[in-house]
C-alpha cells in the first residue's frame, strides 16, 4: 500500500467499502475483532506524528494485533545504521506489517525492494499519503453520497503536500473535477498535466465548490521565501465565514490537521456546520483497519508454519 | 617494449580523416609507419571485423583518491577506464583534500604511473579548496601535471573570479571546465524541476539553473578571450547558447555525457538512487536537443562524468543518497547502441568526440591520433558483439550504474597503452611464431 496513483478505481472503492463496515466495529460496545490476532504490526516513523501513529496503533488493536512503535529519535538511525538495515532488524524480530512515515519521497517503495513484510505508507515527503487520501474520499463519500461529478478544491500549499498528491489521484479516479487553489509559488502550472485546474484566486473557485480540502501551511517553507508572510497567506486564502458564505449551501469543508486556527481557517469555520474535521478523524479510523485487514490477506498466503 | 602489429582491422581515425581496412604497427611505444619495413611483430592482434581506432580519452572522471578511496581508487578507476576501452582519463580534482597545489596535481600523476593501466591526467582546482573565493595556483598546478582547470562538483559561482581564471588560464591556453549551475535554483533539489518532480514530490533543479550559468559564462569568455568548456551539457536551451556562442566566434565547447542522451527525468518514478545525478535527468525533448548538438557538432566530446559511491551510499534514502553514477564501463556501448546504431552520428563522428576532439581540449598534442610518432595508445572495437551489462562484473570498486541488466552492442576488446597491451577480452593477441 504505497500510493493511491498504484490503486484502480476499484480497489479503492473496495477499501472505501470495507472501511465502511469497520466504521459499524467502531460503533459497537466491544470495538475489537480478531482478524489480526497473533500478527505484529510495527509503526517505523521516521517524522513525527502523533495522530496517524495513534490512529494506525489503535486501528491495529482493534483488530487484535500486537504494535510495537519504532521512531528514529530514539533509535540507531541516528548513530548512523541506515534506514534499510533498521527495517530488516524490525523484520528479523517477526514484523508482519511496517507502517512507515519517512521525510523522503520514496523511502517505503525503498524498503518494499528490500524486506518481505507488508508496507503501508503513513506519508513519504511531498509524495504521497494514501491513508489520508482514502479517509478524505469516505468523508466526502458519506456526505455527498457520490463523489463522481462532485467539484472539489484543495487549498493552500498543494506542492509540497503528500496529502494534495493522494487526494488528487484518488478524486480523479473516482470522477471528481479537482481544482487546485494557492498562491502561484506553492501551486505550479505544471499540475495541470495531472488533469486538475489551477487557480490563484479562492474567490473565484469558491462559488464552484462542492467540497474544499484546507491544507496546512507548514510554517517551514514560509523561511524559504515561497510567500511574504503567514499574514498575507491567511488574507488571501484563508476560509472566513464570509469567503463561506461565496459557496453552495452545503459546501463541505475538510482539514487533514493539525489546522492552525486564524491561519487557514478560522474558529468559526472549523467548528462550523461545513466543516467535517472530527468526521475525518474516526474515518481515519475505519480507512486504517481495512487497509490492514485487506493486506492479512496478503499475509495469509504465506507458507504454513510459518 | 614489444613490437605490436594489428592486423587487418577496419582503422578509423578521424585526426586523419582516415577509415580504411588495414594494419597499425607498434614499436617502442609509438605508432610506426605501416609500410616502415616491419618483417616481424611480437604480438599480433588480429582485428579482423574489428575497429582500430585512437584510444578513447575520457575528459571527465572522479578517481576519489585522496580522501574516498572506499568509493574507487586511481588504480581501480583506471583499470575501469581500460575495461571501457579508454585510455586516458582527466580526473576532477574534487577530492579530498582537492587538488589545488603542485604537490596534490603531483601525486595523481605518479599514483596513475604506479597503477599503470589507462594514462591518469589531473584536473585542478579553479579557486583555493575549491571554495570559490580566491584562483588557486593554476601555473603550479601546471607545473605539477593538470591539464585543464575546473571545480566540478560545484560552479564557481562568482562571477568576478570566473572571469578572472579565464583570463588568467590564457597564459597557458588552458580550458576552464564549468559546471553549469546557478546554486540559488537548486536549493533542495533531487531531480530535474518539472512535471515528473511535481508528482513525486521531490525537490527539482531547473533546468534554467543550467542555462543561465552557460549564458553568463560564454559572455565571459567572449569578453576575455579565455577557453571555455561547458561540462555535461544537459538542457536543450544550454545546447543551443553554446551553438550561438560557436557561431560568433567564441571560445566554447561542450561534452555530454551518455546518460543525458539515453535516460529522461521519468526514470525517476523507480526512486531509484541510481538515476541521481546531476546535472539531473532532463526531459525527451532536452535528450532530443543534446543528440542535436552532438550531431551537428555543437557539442564536440563525448564523456563519461564517472562518478563512483560505494554501495552503501547509494542504498540510502533518494535525498540523502549522493549524486552520479559509474560510466567508463559503459561509455562505448551506449555510443554504439544509442548514437551510431540508430544513425544520429558515423563511426567516424564518434569516434573523433572520443579522441581528437578530447585531446585537442586537454592539449594532449601525442594522442587522440594514430599518425606516426603518437603515443601508442590504441583501442579495438568489437563493434557487432551483443553483451549485458552486469554491475558487478564491474573492474570499477562503485557498481552505481542505472544500465544494470541492459542488453548493448559494442565493446573495447584490446586496449593498448604505451605500447603495451593492457587490457583484452582474451583470445586475438598472439605472440608471434616469427618473434626473433
Ligand atoms: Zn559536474
Amino acid at each position: 500500500m504505497l500510493g493511491l496513483e498504484d490503486l484502480s478505481r476499484e480497489e479503492i472503492l473496495a477499501v472505501l467499502d470495507t472501511a465502511e463496515s469497520f466504521a459499524e466495529v467502531s460503533r459497537r460496545d466491544r470495538k475489537k475483532v480478531p482478524a489480526l490476532l497473533g500478527r505484529i504490526v510495527f509503526n517505523l516513523f521516521f517524522e513525527n506524528s502523533t495522530r496517524t501513529r495513534t490512529s494506525f496503533s489503535l486501528a491495529a488493536k482493534r483488530l487484535s494485533a500486537d504494535v510495537q512503535d519504532f521512531s528514529a529519535s530514539v533509535s540507531s538511525i541516528s548513530k548512523g545504521e541506515t534506514f534499510i538495515d533498521t527495517a530488516k532488524n524490525i523484520e528479523a524480530m517477526g514484523c508482519d506489517v511496517m507502517v512507515v512515515r519517512h521525510p523522503t519521497p520514496g523511502a517505503p517503495h525503498l524498503l518494499s525492494q528490500h524486506v518481505s513484510s507488508s508496507i503501508i505508507n503513513a506519508g513519504d515527503g511531498a509524495h504521497e499519503h494514501p491513508t489520508q487520501g482514502l479517509l478524505d474520499l469516505m468523508t466526502i463519500r458519506q456526505a455527498k453520497g457520490k463523489i463522481e461529478g462532485l467539484t472539489v478544491a484543495l487549498l493552500g500549499d498543494i506542492s509540497h503536500s503528500r496529502v494534495a498528491r493522494s487526494n488528487i489521484w484518488g478524486l480523479l479516479k473516482l470522477g471528481a473535477k479537482v481544482i487546485l487553489c494557492g498562491p502561484p509559488t506553492l501551486v505550479p502550472r505544471s499540475m495541470e498535466r495531472l488533469g486538475c485546474e489551477v487557480a490563484y484566486r479562492l474567490e473565484d473557485v469558491l462559488p464552484r465548490c462542492d467540497v474544499i480540502n484546507v491544507l496546512r501551511i507548514q510554517f517551514e517553507r514560509q523561511q524559504g521565501g515561497l510567500f511574504p508572510s503567514v499574514g498575507e497567506y491567511s488574507q488571501f486564502y484563508m476560509m472566513t465565514q464570509d469567503r463561506v458564505r461565496l459557496a453552495k449551501p452545503d459546501l463541505l469543508i475538510l482539514a487533514p490537521g493539525p489546522i492552525n486556527r486564524g491561519v487557514e481557517l478560522t474558529p468559526e469555520v472549523a467548528d462550523g456546520k461545513h466543516s467535517a474535521i472530527l468526521d475525518q478523524v474516526t474515518n481515519g479510523l475505519a480507512v486504517r483497519m481495512a487497509v490492514l485487514y485487506l493486506l492479512s490477506g496478503k499475509m495469509d498466503a504465506r507458507p504454513a508454519g510459518e | 617494449m614489444p613490437t605490436i602489429q594489428i592486423t587487418g582491422g577496419r582503422i578509423i581515425d578521424p585526426s586523419q580523416d582516415i577509415d580504411q581496412i588495414g594494419d597499425v604497427w607498434i614499436s617502442g611505444g609509438r605508432i610506426v609507419p605501416s609500410d616502415g619495413g616491419h618483417d616481424h611483430a611480437d604480438v599480433v592482434v588480429d582485428a579482423r571485423g574489428k575497429i582500430v581506432c585512437p584510444g578513447l580519452i575520457d575528459v571527465h572522471v572522479h578517481l576519489r583518491e585522496p580522501g574516498q578511496e572506499e568509493d574507487e581508487t586511481i588504480a581501480t578507476g583506471a583499470a575501469a577506464a581500460l575495461a571501457g576501452g579508454v585510455t586516458s582519463v582527466a580526473c576532477m580534482p574534487n577530492t579530498l583534500p582537492p587538488i589545488d597545489t603542485q604537490a596534490a596535481a603531483e601525486f595523481v600523476v605518479l599514483q596513475g604511473r604506479r597503477a599503470k593501466q589507462a594514462n591518469v591526467f589531473p584536473v585542478g582546482c579553479v579557486s583555493k579548496g575549491r571554495k570559490g573565493e580566491e584562483l588557486a595556483g593554476l601555473g603550479q598546478l601546471v607545473a605539477g601535471g593538470a591539464v585543464a582547470f575546473t571545480d566540478d562538483g560545484a560552479p564557481v559561482s562568482n562571477a568576478g573570479l570566473m572571469r578572472r581564471a579565464l583570463e588568467y588560464s590564457k597564459m597557458f591556453d588552458l580550458v576552464i571546465m564549468q559546471h553549469c549551475q546557478v546554486m540559488e535554483l537548486t536549493v533542495g533539489g533531487v531531480m530535474n524541476e518539472g512535471f515528473e518532480s511535481m508528482r513525486l514530490g521531490l525537490g527539482g533543479m531547473p533546468a534554467a539553473a543550467e542555462d543561465i550559468m552557460v549564458a553568463r559564462d560564454i559572455r565571459l569568455a567572449e569578453i576575455t578571450g579565455g577557453r571555455l568548456h561547458i561540462q555535461h551539457i544537459s538542457t536543450a536551451r544550454a545546447v543551443e547558447l553554446v551553438r550561438e556562442g560557436k557561431r560568433r566566434g567564441i571560445r566554447v565547447t561542450a561534452e555530454a555525457c551518455p546518460h543525458h542522451f539515453t535516460l529522461t527525468d521519468e526514470k525517476l518514478r523507480s526512486f531509484d538512487s541510481n538515476f541521481k545525478m546531476n546535472p539531473p535527468l532532463r526531459t525527451a525533448d532536452d535528450v532530443a536537443a543534446v543528440i542535436e548538438g552532438l550531431k551537428d557538432g555543437t557539442i564536440e566530446i563525448l564523456c563519461t562524468d564517472h562518478a563512483p559511491h560505494a554501495r552503501e551510499k547509494k542504498m540510502r534514502e533518494l535525498d540523502q543518497a549522493p549524486f552520479g553514477i559509474v560510466g567508463l564501463e559503459t561509455l562505448l556501448p551506449m555510443t554504439v547502441t544509442y548514437l551510431i546504431e540508430p544513425g544520429h552520428l558515423t563511426w567516424s563522428e564518434a569516434i573523433r568526440k572520443l579522441t581528437i576532439n578530447a585531446a585537442n581540449l586537454i592539449n594532449l598534442k601525442n594522442k587522440g591520433s594514430l599518425r606516426p610518432g603518437a603515443d601508442a595508445d590504441v583501442t579495438v572495437i568489437d563493434p557487432s558483439t551483443t553483451w549485458t551489462i552486469q554491475a558487478n562484473q564491474f573492474r570499477s570498486k562503485s557498481w552505481n550504474t542505472p544500465y544494470d541488466g541492459w542488453e548493448v552492442r559494442g565493446r573495447a576488446h584490446t586496449v593498448i597503452v604505451h605500447g603495451e597491451v593492457r587490457h583484452t577480452l582474451g583470445g586475438i593477441v598472439q605472440e608471434s611464431a616469427a618473434s626473433a
